[in-house]
Protein backbone atom coordinates (compact mmCIF):
# COMPACT_ATOMS: atom_id res chain seq x y z
CA UNK A 1 0.00 0.00 0.00
CA UNK A 2 1.49 3.30 -1.03
CA UNK A 3 1.35 6.51 0.94
CA UNK A 4 -1.07 7.96 -1.56
CA UNK A 5 -3.49 5.11 -0.97
CA UNK A 6 -3.24 5.50 2.80
CA UNK A 7 -3.84 9.21 2.41
CA UNK A 8 -6.94 8.60 0.34
CA UNK A 9 -8.33 6.14 2.86
CA UNK A 10 -7.74 8.72 5.58
CA UNK A 11 -9.35 11.40 3.46
CA UNK A 12 -12.41 9.24 2.86
CA UNK A 13 -12.86 8.44 6.51
CA UNK A 14 -12.28 12.03 7.63
CA UNK A 15 -14.66 13.41 5.03
CA UNK A 16 -17.36 10.96 6.07
CA UNK A 17 -16.75 11.67 9.74
CA UNK A 18 -16.87 15.42 9.15
CA UNK A 19 -20.09 15.14 7.18
CA UNK A 20 -21.67 13.04 9.89
CA UNK A 21 -20.71 15.42 12.69
CA UNK A 22 -21.94 18.44 10.75
CA UNK A 23 -25.29 16.94 9.86
CA UNK A 24 -25.76 15.71 13.42
CA UNK A 25 -25.32 19.23 14.75
CA UNK A 26 -27.83 20.43 12.19
CA UNK A 27 -30.20 17.54 12.88
CA UNK A 28 -30.60 18.28 16.57
CA UNK A 29 -31.39 21.87 15.73
CA UNK A 30 -33.67 20.83 12.87
CA UNK A 31 -35.65 18.48 15.04
CA UNK A 32 -36.19 21.10 17.72
CA UNK A 33 -37.16 23.68 15.14
CA UNK A 34 -39.56 21.40 13.24
CA UNK A 35 -41.14 20.17 16.46
CA UNK A 36 -41.58 23.78 17.53
CA UNK A 37 -43.24 24.63 14.25
CA UNK A 38 -45.57 21.67 14.57
CA UNK A 39 -46.58 22.88 18.02
CA UNK A 40 -46.97 26.56 17.06
CA UNK A 41 -43.86 27.51 18.99
CA UNK A 42 -40.70 29.33 17.97
CA UNK A 43 -38.03 26.89 19.03
CA UNK A 44 -34.35 27.70 19.57
CA UNK A 45 -33.71 31.22 18.33
CA UNK A 46 -31.05 32.81 20.51
CA UNK A 47 -27.73 31.12 19.61
CA UNK A 48 -26.62 32.23 16.18
CA UNK A 49 -28.90 32.98 13.24
CA UNK A 50 -32.23 31.15 13.71
CA UNK A 51 -30.64 29.48 16.74
CA UNK A 52 -28.59 27.20 14.52
CA UNK A 53 -25.70 27.15 17.01
CA UNK A 54 -27.96 25.88 19.79
CA UNK A 55 -26.49 22.38 19.54
CA UNK A 56 -22.97 23.75 19.90
CA UNK A 57 -24.03 25.69 22.97
CA UNK A 58 -25.72 22.64 24.49
CA UNK A 59 -22.71 20.47 23.70
CA UNK A 60 -20.33 22.94 25.33
CA UNK A 61 -22.56 23.13 28.37
CA UNK A 62 -22.68 19.36 28.74
CA UNK A 63 -18.93 19.16 28.22
CA UNK A 64 -18.31 21.28 31.30
CA UNK A 65 -20.83 19.48 33.47
CA UNK A 66 -19.86 16.92 36.04
CA UNK A 67 -20.25 13.28 35.01
CA UNK A 68 -21.88 11.79 38.07
CA UNK A 69 -21.26 8.13 38.85
CA UNK A 70 -23.89 6.38 40.99
CA UNK A 71 -22.50 4.50 43.99
CA UNK A 72 -23.99 1.18 42.88
CA UNK A 73 -22.81 1.45 39.27
CA UNK A 74 -20.74 -1.29 37.66
CA UNK A 75 -17.99 1.12 36.87
CA UNK A 76 -16.31 -0.51 33.86
CA UNK A 77 -19.51 -1.09 31.92
CA UNK A 78 -20.95 2.20 33.09
CA UNK A 79 -18.08 4.11 31.51
CA UNK A 80 -17.89 1.90 28.43
CA UNK A 81 -21.58 2.03 27.49
CA UNK A 82 -21.66 5.58 26.01
CA UNK A 83 -18.75 4.68 23.72
CA UNK A 84 -20.51 1.48 22.72
CA UNK A 85 -23.45 3.64 21.68
CA UNK A 86 -21.47 6.09 19.57
CA UNK A 87 -19.10 3.72 17.76
CA UNK A 88 -21.71 1.53 15.98
CA UNK A 89 -23.65 4.65 15.05
CA UNK A 90 -20.58 5.98 13.27
CA UNK A 91 -19.70 2.64 11.69
CA UNK A 92 -23.15 2.28 10.13
CA UNK A 93 -22.71 5.50 8.22
CA UNK A 94 -19.21 4.46 7.12
CA UNK A 95 -20.86 1.93 4.80
CA UNK A 96 -23.09 4.42 3.03
CA UNK A 97 -21.89 5.95 -0.25
CA UNK A 98 -22.81 9.62 -0.09
CA UNK A 99 -21.51 10.99 -3.38
CA UNK A 100 -20.14 10.17 -6.80
CA UNK A 101 -16.49 9.04 -6.75
CA UNK A 102 -14.04 11.63 -8.03
CA UNK A 103 -10.40 11.42 -9.07
CA UNK A 104 -7.71 13.15 -7.10
CA UNK A 105 -4.18 13.04 -8.49
CA UNK A 106 -4.84 9.91 -10.53
CA UNK A 107 -6.42 8.08 -7.58
CA UNK A 108 -10.15 7.46 -7.40
CA UNK A 109 -11.69 8.72 -4.18
CA UNK A 110 -15.05 7.15 -3.33
CA UNK A 111 -17.18 9.30 -1.06
CA UNK A 112 -17.83 6.46 1.34
CA UNK A 113 -16.10 5.43 4.54
CA UNK A 114 -15.43 1.90 3.35
CA UNK A 115 -16.85 -0.16 0.50
CA UNK A 116 -17.32 -3.60 2.03
CA UNK A 117 -18.81 -6.27 -0.21
CA UNK A 118 -20.89 -7.34 2.80
CA UNK A 119 -21.97 -3.80 3.57
CA UNK A 120 -25.58 -4.66 4.42
CA UNK A 121 -24.58 -7.47 6.78
CA UNK A 122 -22.19 -5.08 8.48
CA UNK A 123 -24.98 -2.55 8.94
CA UNK A 124 -27.22 -5.22 10.47
CA UNK A 125 -24.42 -6.31 12.78
CA UNK A 126 -23.71 -2.75 13.91
CA UNK A 127 -27.34 -1.91 14.50
CA UNK A 128 -27.58 -4.98 16.71
CA UNK A 129 -24.46 -3.91 18.59
CA UNK A 130 -25.98 -0.51 19.25
CA UNK A 131 -28.58 -2.21 21.42
CA UNK A 132 -25.85 -3.53 23.69
CA UNK A 133 -24.95 0.00 24.68
CA UNK A 134 -28.50 0.61 25.86
CA UNK A 135 -28.78 -2.69 27.68
CA UNK A 136 -25.38 -2.36 29.35
CA UNK A 137 -26.03 1.26 30.30
CA UNK A 138 -29.32 0.24 31.85
CA UNK A 139 -27.85 -2.67 33.74
CA UNK A 140 -24.62 -1.04 34.90
CA UNK A 141 -26.31 2.06 36.29
CA UNK A 142 -27.38 0.05 39.33
CA UNK A 143 -30.77 1.73 39.39
CA UNK A 144 -34.25 0.42 38.74
CA UNK A 145 -35.53 2.68 35.98
CA UNK A 146 -32.47 2.30 33.77
CA UNK A 147 -32.74 -1.44 34.26
CA UNK A 148 -36.34 -1.45 33.06
CA UNK A 149 -35.28 0.63 30.07
CA UNK A 150 -32.48 -1.79 29.29
CA UNK A 151 -34.78 -4.81 29.47
CA UNK A 152 -37.27 -3.08 27.20
CA UNK A 153 -34.44 -2.37 24.75
CA UNK A 154 -33.61 -6.07 24.43
CA UNK A 155 -37.21 -7.04 23.71
CA UNK A 156 -37.66 -4.20 21.26
CA UNK A 157 -34.45 -4.92 19.42
CA UNK A 158 -35.25 -8.61 19.00
CA UNK A 159 -38.73 -7.83 17.71
CA UNK A 160 -37.78 -5.20 15.18
CA UNK A 161 -34.34 -6.40 14.10
CA UNK A 162 -36.04 -9.35 12.40
CA UNK A 163 -38.48 -7.19 10.46
CA UNK A 164 -35.70 -4.84 9.46
CA UNK A 165 -33.53 -7.71 8.23
CA UNK A 166 -36.40 -9.25 6.27
CA UNK A 167 -37.19 -5.94 4.60
CA UNK A 168 -33.52 -5.65 3.66
CA UNK A 169 -33.54 -9.17 2.23
CA UNK A 170 -36.43 -8.23 -0.04
CA UNK A 171 -34.33 -5.40 -1.42
CA UNK A 172 -31.31 -7.63 -1.82
CA UNK A 173 -33.35 -10.24 -3.70
CA UNK A 174 -34.87 -7.59 -5.88
CA UNK A 175 -31.53 -5.93 -6.45
CA UNK A 176 -30.04 -9.25 -7.52
CA UNK A 177 -32.41 -9.32 -10.49
CA UNK A 178 -31.41 -5.81 -11.50
CA UNK A 179 -27.82 -6.61 -12.36
CA UNK A 180 -25.26 -9.36 -12.62
CA UNK A 181 -25.92 -11.58 -9.61
CA UNK A 182 -26.74 -10.69 -6.03
CA UNK A 183 -24.83 -8.14 -4.02
CA UNK A 184 -24.67 -6.84 -0.46
CA UNK A 185 -22.44 -3.89 -1.33
CA UNK A 186 -24.27 -0.61 -0.91
CA UNK A 187 -22.22 0.92 -3.69
CA UNK A 188 -23.46 -1.74 -6.10
CA UNK A 189 -27.06 -1.43 -4.88
CA UNK A 190 -26.91 2.31 -5.56
CA UNK A 191 -25.40 1.75 -9.01
CA UNK A 192 -28.25 -0.62 -9.88
CA UNK A 193 -30.80 2.10 -9.11
CA UNK A 194 -29.59 4.51 -11.81
CA UNK A 195 -31.76 5.02 -14.86
CA UNK A 196 -35.54 4.78 -15.01
CA UNK A 197 -38.38 2.27 -15.19
CA UNK A 198 -38.97 2.88 -18.89
CA UNK A 199 -38.23 -0.77 -19.75
CA UNK A 200 -41.26 -2.02 -17.78
CA UNK A 201 -43.74 0.30 -19.45
CA UNK A 202 -42.81 3.24 -21.71
CA UNK A 203 -44.99 5.61 -19.67
CA UNK A 204 -42.73 5.01 -16.67
CA UNK A 205 -39.76 6.53 -18.47
CA UNK A 206 -39.82 9.54 -16.17
CA UNK A 207 -39.86 7.44 -12.99
CA UNK A 208 -36.37 6.97 -11.54
CA UNK A 209 -35.28 3.35 -11.13
CA UNK A 210 -35.49 3.42 -7.34
CA UNK A 211 -36.23 0.32 -5.35
CA UNK A 212 -39.05 2.04 -3.46
CA UNK A 213 -41.49 1.69 -6.38
CA UNK A 214 -41.48 -2.11 -6.64
CA UNK A 215 -40.60 -2.53 -2.95
CA UNK A 216 -42.96 -0.03 -1.34
CA UNK A 217 -44.14 -2.49 1.31
CA UNK A 218 -40.56 -3.37 2.21
CA UNK A 219 -39.88 0.35 2.53
CA UNK A 220 -42.77 0.86 4.93
CA UNK A 221 -41.68 -2.10 7.05
CA UNK A 222 -38.08 -0.95 6.96
CA UNK A 223 -39.02 2.56 7.97
CA UNK A 224 -41.12 1.42 10.94
CA UNK A 225 -38.33 -0.93 11.97
CA UNK A 226 -35.63 1.73 11.88
CA UNK A 227 -37.78 4.09 13.93
CA UNK A 228 -38.00 1.30 16.50
CA UNK A 229 -34.30 0.48 16.16
CA UNK A 230 -33.25 4.04 16.91
CA UNK A 231 -35.63 4.15 19.91
CA UNK A 232 -37.54 7.10 18.58
CA UNK A 233 -41.11 8.09 19.32
CA UNK A 234 -43.57 6.37 19.08
CA UNK A 235 -41.26 3.47 19.94
CA UNK A 236 -39.22 5.24 22.62
CA UNK A 237 -40.21 2.89 25.40
CA UNK A 238 -36.54 2.58 26.23
CA UNK A 239 -36.41 6.21 27.30
CA UNK A 240 -40.05 6.96 28.10
CA UNK A 241 -39.59 10.02 30.27
CA UNK A 242 -43.12 9.84 31.64
CA UNK A 243 -42.89 6.24 32.85
CA UNK A 244 -39.27 5.42 33.62
CA UNK A 245 -37.76 8.89 33.97
CA UNK A 246 -35.15 8.70 31.21
CA UNK A 247 -34.77 4.97 30.85
CA UNK A 248 -31.24 3.79 30.26
CA UNK A 249 -29.69 7.27 30.52
CA UNK A 250 -31.34 8.31 33.77
CA UNK A 251 -28.11 8.03 35.72
CA UNK A 252 -25.90 9.56 33.06
CA UNK A 253 -24.89 13.18 33.05
CA UNK A 254 -22.36 15.49 31.47
CA UNK A 255 -20.36 14.26 28.52
CA UNK A 256 -21.47 10.66 28.98
CA UNK A 257 -25.07 11.68 28.51
CA UNK A 258 -24.05 13.85 25.58
CA UNK A 259 -22.60 10.77 23.90
CA UNK A 260 -25.88 8.88 24.19
CA UNK A 261 -27.65 11.91 22.81
CA UNK A 262 -25.13 12.17 19.98
CA UNK A 263 -25.48 8.47 19.23
CA UNK A 264 -29.25 8.76 18.94
CA UNK A 265 -29.01 11.53 16.38
CA UNK A 266 -26.18 9.92 14.45
CA UNK A 267 -28.27 6.75 14.37
CA UNK A 268 -31.25 8.62 12.98
CA UNK A 269 -29.15 10.07 10.22
CA UNK A 270 -27.28 6.84 9.51
CA UNK A 271 -30.45 4.79 9.35
CA UNK A 272 -32.16 7.39 7.17
CA UNK A 273 -29.12 7.32 4.92
CA UNK A 274 -29.35 3.52 4.69
CA UNK A 275 -33.04 3.80 3.85
CA UNK A 276 -32.32 6.43 1.21
CA UNK A 277 -29.57 4.23 -0.22
CA UNK A 278 -31.63 1.05 -0.32
CA UNK A 279 -34.93 2.50 -1.49
CA UNK A 280 -34.47 6.00 -2.88
CA UNK A 281 -31.48 5.43 -5.14
CA UNK A 282 -28.76 6.86 -2.89
CA UNK A 283 -26.86 9.63 -4.59
CA UNK A 284 -28.43 8.94 -7.99
CA UNK A 285 -30.02 11.93 -9.61
CA UNK A 286 -29.62 14.33 -12.48
CA UNK A 287 -26.08 15.74 -12.39
CA UNK A 288 -26.80 18.22 -15.22
CA UNK A 289 -23.41 17.42 -16.71
CA UNK A 290 -22.42 19.89 -19.42
CA UNK A 291 -25.13 22.36 -18.38
CA UNK A 292 -23.54 23.51 -15.11
CA UNK A 293 -19.83 23.84 -14.20
CA UNK A 294 -17.97 20.61 -13.49
CA UNK A 295 -17.60 21.31 -9.79
CA UNK A 296 -21.36 21.78 -9.35
CA UNK A 297 -22.18 18.55 -11.13
CA UNK A 298 -19.63 16.79 -8.92
CA UNK A 299 -21.33 18.08 -5.78
CA UNK A 300 -24.90 17.52 -6.99
CA UNK A 301 -24.99 13.75 -6.22
CA UNK A 302 -24.12 14.53 -2.60
CA UNK A 303 -26.90 17.07 -2.55
CA UNK A 304 -29.37 14.54 -3.92
CA UNK A 305 -28.26 12.08 -1.28
CA UNK A 306 -28.68 14.64 1.50
CA UNK A 307 -32.09 15.67 0.21
CA UNK A 308 -33.34 12.09 0.17
CA UNK A 309 -31.89 11.41 3.59
CA UNK A 310 -33.39 14.54 5.06
CA UNK A 311 -36.74 13.58 3.61
CA UNK A 312 -36.65 10.48 5.80
CA UNK A 313 -35.21 12.40 8.77
CA UNK A 314 -38.12 14.78 8.43
CA UNK A 315 -40.49 11.83 8.40
CA UNK A 316 -38.88 10.69 11.67
CA UNK A 317 -39.56 14.09 13.24
CA UNK A 318 -43.04 14.33 11.80
CA UNK A 319 -43.96 10.93 13.21
CA UNK A 320 -42.52 11.92 16.56
CA UNK A 321 -44.60 15.08 16.66
CA UNK A 322 -47.73 13.16 15.75
CA UNK A 323 -47.94 9.80 17.46
CA UNK A 324 -48.18 9.01 21.17
CA UNK A 325 -45.94 6.31 22.59
CA UNK A 326 -47.03 2.70 22.14
CA UNK A 327 -47.80 0.53 25.12
CA UNK A 328 -45.42 -2.38 25.63
CA UNK A 329 -47.90 -5.02 24.42
CA UNK A 330 -48.88 -2.89 21.44
CA UNK A 331 -45.22 -2.71 20.51
CA UNK A 332 -44.95 -6.48 20.63
CA UNK A 333 -48.18 -7.01 18.68
CA UNK A 334 -47.09 -4.62 15.96
CA UNK A 335 -43.68 -6.29 15.73
CA UNK A 336 -44.55 -9.97 15.88
CA UNK A 337 -48.10 -10.07 14.50
CA UNK A 338 -47.79 -7.18 12.09
CA UNK A 339 -44.40 -6.45 10.67
CA UNK A 340 -42.68 -9.84 10.71
CA UNK A 341 -45.50 -11.80 8.99
CA UNK A 342 -45.99 -8.99 6.48
CA UNK A 343 -42.27 -8.89 5.78
CA UNK A 344 -42.15 -12.69 5.34
CA UNK A 345 -45.14 -12.75 2.99
CA UNK A 346 -43.78 -9.80 1.06
CA UNK A 347 -40.39 -11.48 0.76
CA UNK A 348 -42.08 -14.63 -0.58
CA UNK A 349 -44.27 -12.74 -3.02
CA UNK A 350 -41.51 -10.55 -4.34
CA UNK A 351 -39.13 -13.52 -4.63
CA UNK A 352 -41.68 -15.53 -6.60
CA UNK A 353 -42.46 -12.61 -8.89
CA UNK A 354 -38.78 -11.94 -9.45
CA UNK A 355 -38.12 -15.59 -10.13
CA UNK A 356 -40.91 -15.78 -12.69
CA UNK A 357 -39.71 -12.59 -14.34
CA UNK A 358 -36.17 -13.85 -14.59
CA UNK A 359 -36.58 -17.56 -15.29
CA UNK A 360 -40.13 -17.77 -16.65
CA UNK A 361 -42.96 -19.88 -15.27
CA UNK A 362 -41.77 -23.16 -13.79
CA UNK A 363 -43.97 -25.25 -16.10
CA UNK A 364 -43.07 -23.49 -19.30
CA UNK B 1 -56.60 0.16 7.27
CA UNK B 2 -58.39 2.16 9.92
CA UNK B 3 -55.09 2.64 11.68
CA UNK B 4 -53.55 4.02 8.54
CA UNK B 5 -56.40 6.49 8.07
CA UNK B 6 -55.97 7.67 11.66
CA UNK B 7 -52.22 7.99 11.15
CA UNK B 8 -52.72 10.16 8.08
CA UNK B 9 -55.27 12.23 9.97
CA UNK B 10 -52.72 12.84 12.73
CA UNK B 11 -49.95 13.65 10.29
CA UNK B 12 -52.23 16.14 8.60
CA UNK B 13 -52.82 17.94 11.88
CA UNK B 14 -49.13 18.31 12.70
CA UNK B 15 -48.13 19.03 9.12
CA UNK B 16 -50.86 21.62 8.76
CA UNK B 17 -49.86 23.30 11.99
CA UNK B 18 -46.27 23.42 10.79
CA UNK B 19 -47.26 25.07 7.51
CA UNK B 20 -49.41 27.60 9.33
CA UNK B 21 -46.60 28.37 11.77
CA UNK B 22 -43.96 28.76 9.07
CA UNK B 23 -46.17 31.06 7.04
CA UNK B 24 -46.85 33.09 10.19
CA UNK B 25 -50.57 32.46 10.37
CA UNK B 26 -50.42 30.73 13.74
CA UNK B 27 -47.98 31.22 16.58
CA UNK B 28 -48.76 30.71 20.22
CA UNK B 29 -45.49 31.95 21.70
CA UNK B 30 -43.72 35.24 21.16
CA UNK B 31 -39.95 35.70 21.02
CA UNK B 32 -39.61 37.17 24.51
CA UNK B 33 -37.95 39.56 25.31
CA UNK B 34 -37.86 40.99 21.78
CA UNK B 35 -41.63 40.92 21.64
CA UNK B 36 -43.59 41.24 24.88
CA UNK B 37 -47.17 40.06 25.05
CA UNK B 38 -49.76 42.48 26.21
CA UNK B 39 -50.57 41.58 29.78
CA UNK B 40 -54.11 41.21 31.05
CA UNK B 41 -55.53 44.36 32.56
CA UNK B 42 -55.76 42.84 36.03
CA UNK B 43 -52.29 41.35 35.97
CA UNK B 44 -50.81 40.81 39.44
CA UNK B 45 -47.29 42.19 39.34
CA UNK B 46 -44.91 43.82 41.77
CA UNK B 47 -46.42 45.89 44.59
CA UNK B 48 -46.15 49.61 44.97
CA UNK B 49 -46.88 51.92 47.90
CA UNK B 50 -48.87 54.91 46.73
CA UNK B 51 -48.99 58.54 47.75
CA UNK B 52 -51.78 61.09 47.56
CA UNK B 53 -51.25 63.71 44.93
CA UNK B 54 -50.14 66.22 47.60
CA UNK B 55 -47.22 63.93 48.40
CA UNK B 56 -48.60 62.33 51.58
CA UNK B 57 -48.11 58.60 52.00
CA UNK B 58 -51.31 56.59 51.88
CA UNK B 59 -50.06 53.86 54.23
CA UNK B 60 -51.22 54.29 57.82
CA UNK B 61 -49.27 51.37 59.23
CA UNK B 62 -52.37 49.38 60.25
CA UNK B 63 -50.83 45.99 59.33
CA UNK B 64 -54.05 44.70 57.77
CA UNK B 65 -52.09 43.69 54.67
CA UNK B 66 -49.69 41.67 56.83
CA UNK B 67 -52.66 40.03 58.51
CA UNK B 68 -54.33 39.18 55.23
CA UNK B 69 -51.20 37.81 53.62
CA UNK B 70 -51.53 34.02 53.29
CA UNK B 71 -47.82 33.63 52.63
CA UNK B 72 -46.86 35.74 55.61
CA UNK B 73 -44.44 37.73 53.54
CA UNK B 74 -45.33 41.28 54.56
CA UNK B 75 -43.77 42.95 57.58
CA UNK B 76 -45.18 46.32 58.68
CA UNK B 77 -44.46 48.48 61.68
CA UNK B 78 -46.38 51.71 62.22
CA UNK B 79 -45.33 54.84 64.02
CA UNK B 80 -47.14 57.92 65.26
CA UNK B 81 -47.07 60.89 62.97
CA UNK B 82 -45.32 64.03 64.03
CA UNK B 83 -48.27 66.52 64.14
CA UNK B 84 -46.07 69.31 62.84
CA UNK B 85 -44.69 67.35 59.93
CA UNK B 86 -46.96 64.39 59.18
CA UNK B 87 -45.97 61.64 56.76
CA UNK B 88 -49.52 60.43 56.22
CA UNK B 89 -52.89 62.13 56.73
CA UNK B 90 -53.82 59.87 59.66
CA UNK B 91 -52.50 59.40 63.14
CA UNK B 92 -49.91 56.86 62.19
CA UNK B 93 -47.83 55.98 59.15
CA UNK B 94 -46.01 52.92 57.89
CA UNK B 95 -42.56 53.22 59.42
CA UNK B 96 -41.21 49.89 58.23
CA UNK B 97 -42.67 48.15 55.20
CA UNK B 98 -41.04 45.02 53.80
CA UNK B 99 -42.28 42.43 51.35
CA UNK B 100 -40.37 39.22 50.83
CA UNK B 101 -41.06 38.62 47.16
CA UNK B 102 -39.56 35.14 47.31
CA UNK B 103 -42.50 34.17 49.51
CA UNK B 104 -45.15 36.33 47.88
CA UNK B 105 -47.68 34.38 45.84
CA UNK B 106 -49.07 37.51 44.17
CA UNK B 107 -52.62 36.75 45.29
CA UNK B 108 -53.47 40.40 45.81
CA UNK B 109 -55.14 39.92 49.20
CA UNK B 110 -53.00 42.72 50.64
CA UNK B 111 -54.44 45.05 48.03
CA UNK B 112 -57.96 43.98 48.95
CA UNK B 113 -57.28 44.35 52.67
CA UNK B 114 -55.77 47.83 52.52
CA UNK B 115 -58.30 50.40 53.84
CA UNK B 116 -56.56 53.36 52.21
CA UNK B 117 -55.54 51.82 48.86
CA UNK B 118 -51.96 52.39 49.89
CA UNK B 119 -50.64 49.14 48.46
CA UNK B 120 -51.52 48.24 44.89
CA UNK B 121 -49.99 46.05 42.26
CA UNK B 122 -48.31 47.00 39.01
CA UNK B 123 -47.61 45.08 35.83
CA UNK B 124 -43.92 44.52 36.54
CA UNK B 125 -43.01 40.87 36.73
CA UNK B 126 -39.31 40.70 35.83
CA UNK B 127 -37.94 40.61 39.35
CA UNK B 128 -35.21 37.97 39.27
CA UNK B 129 -32.27 38.68 41.51
CA UNK B 130 -28.90 37.09 42.07
CA UNK B 131 -29.16 36.99 45.84
CA UNK B 132 -31.91 36.56 48.38
CA UNK B 133 -31.53 39.93 50.05
CA UNK B 134 -32.43 41.71 46.83
CA UNK B 135 -35.75 39.90 46.82
CA UNK B 136 -36.84 41.55 50.07
CA UNK B 137 -38.32 44.85 48.99
CA UNK B 138 -38.23 47.62 51.54
CA UNK B 139 -40.01 50.93 51.68
CA UNK B 140 -37.30 52.55 49.56
CA UNK B 141 -38.04 50.31 46.60
CA UNK B 142 -41.81 50.03 47.11
CA UNK B 143 -42.79 53.63 47.76
CA UNK B 144 -43.35 55.94 44.82
CA UNK B 145 -41.59 59.29 44.97
CA UNK B 146 -43.37 62.61 45.42
CA UNK B 147 -43.77 63.01 41.70
CA UNK B 148 -45.54 59.64 41.48
CA UNK B 149 -42.70 57.71 39.91
CA UNK B 150 -42.18 54.18 41.18
CA UNK B 151 -38.56 53.11 41.75
CA UNK B 152 -37.25 50.15 39.78
CA UNK B 153 -34.72 47.81 41.38
CA UNK B 154 -32.56 47.60 38.28
CA UNK B 155 -33.49 50.58 36.10
CA UNK B 156 -30.44 50.11 33.87
CA UNK B 157 -31.37 46.51 33.06
CA UNK B 158 -32.05 45.92 29.38
CA UNK B 159 -35.31 44.20 30.29
CA UNK B 160 -36.53 46.98 32.56
CA UNK B 161 -39.79 48.36 31.26
CA UNK B 162 -40.50 51.33 33.49
CA UNK B 163 -43.97 51.75 32.01
CA UNK B 164 -44.98 48.50 33.69
CA UNK B 165 -44.59 50.19 37.05
CA UNK B 166 -47.02 52.93 36.09
CA UNK B 167 -49.74 50.47 35.15
CA UNK B 168 -52.09 49.53 37.93
CA UNK B 169 -53.28 45.96 38.12
CA UNK B 170 -56.84 47.04 37.40
CA UNK B 171 -58.30 45.29 40.41
CA UNK B 172 -58.99 48.59 42.08
CA UNK B 173 -60.45 50.07 38.97
CA UNK B 174 -62.82 47.16 38.59
CA UNK B 175 -63.95 46.73 42.17
CA UNK B 176 -65.90 49.86 42.78
CA UNK B 177 -67.15 50.96 46.23
CA UNK B 178 -70.56 49.43 45.50
CA UNK B 179 -68.94 46.08 44.92
CA UNK B 180 -70.15 45.88 41.34
CA UNK B 181 -67.52 45.30 38.71
CA UNK B 182 -69.62 47.22 36.22
CA UNK B 183 -69.94 50.25 38.53
CA UNK B 184 -69.96 53.38 36.42
CA UNK B 185 -70.28 56.15 38.99
CA UNK B 186 -67.54 58.35 40.33
CA UNK B 187 -64.60 56.43 41.64
CA UNK B 188 -63.61 57.80 45.02
CA UNK B 189 -59.98 56.83 45.04
CA UNK B 190 -56.98 56.89 42.84
CA UNK B 191 -55.64 53.34 42.60
CA UNK B 192 -53.13 53.85 39.89
CA UNK B 193 -49.56 54.65 40.70
CA UNK B 194 -48.23 57.73 39.04
CA UNK B 195 -50.03 60.76 37.75
CA UNK B 196 -51.05 59.29 34.41
CA UNK B 197 -54.50 58.64 33.07
CA UNK B 198 -55.74 55.13 32.42
CA UNK B 199 -58.11 53.61 29.95
CA UNK B 200 -61.59 52.69 31.16
CA UNK B 201 -62.74 49.17 31.84
CA UNK B 202 -64.57 47.61 28.89
CA UNK B 203 -68.01 48.44 30.30
CA UNK B 204 -67.13 51.92 31.55
CA UNK B 205 -67.28 55.11 29.57
CA UNK B 206 -64.50 57.66 29.44
CA UNK B 207 -66.64 60.36 30.99
CA UNK B 208 -67.11 58.38 34.18
CA UNK B 209 -63.65 59.18 35.39
CA UNK B 210 -64.10 62.94 35.42
CA UNK B 211 -64.00 63.19 39.22
CA UNK B 212 -61.24 60.65 39.80
CA UNK B 213 -58.92 63.05 41.50
CA UNK B 214 -61.58 64.45 43.84
CA UNK B 215 -59.97 62.88 46.92
CA UNK B 216 -56.40 63.77 46.00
Amino acid sequence: MTWAEIGIVLLRVLLTFGLLMTVTLVNVWLERKVLADMQSRIGPSRAGPWGILQTVADGLKLFFKESITPRKAELGMYILAPFLAVVPAFLIFMMVPWGRPFTLGGQEVALQGADLNIGLLFILAMSSLAVYAVVLAGWSSGSKYPLIGGVRATAQAISYEAAMGLAMVSVVVFSATQGDGGTLSLNEIVARQSGNWGDILPIFAWVPRWNIFPQIIAFVIFFIAIVAETNRAPFDLVEAEQEIVGGFHTEYSGMRFAMFFLAEYINIFSMSAVAATLFLGGWNGPTLEGIVPGLVSAVLPTLWFLMKTYLIVFLFIWIRATLPRLRYDQLMVLGWKGLIPTALIWLMVSTVVMGIRQFGLPWS
Amino acid sequence: MGVLAELIKGLRVTGGTMLRTITGREMVTTPYPDVMREKPQRFHGRHVLNRYSDGMEKCIGCQLCAGACPADCIYVRGQDNDPENPVSPGERFGFVYEINLLRCIFCGLCVEACPTEAITMTHLFEMSTTNREDAIYTKETLLMDEKGRVPHMFPEDSLADLAELDTADGWLRATAPSGLASYQGTVMWRGTPGRGDWSPEPSQEVGDRSKDDSDG
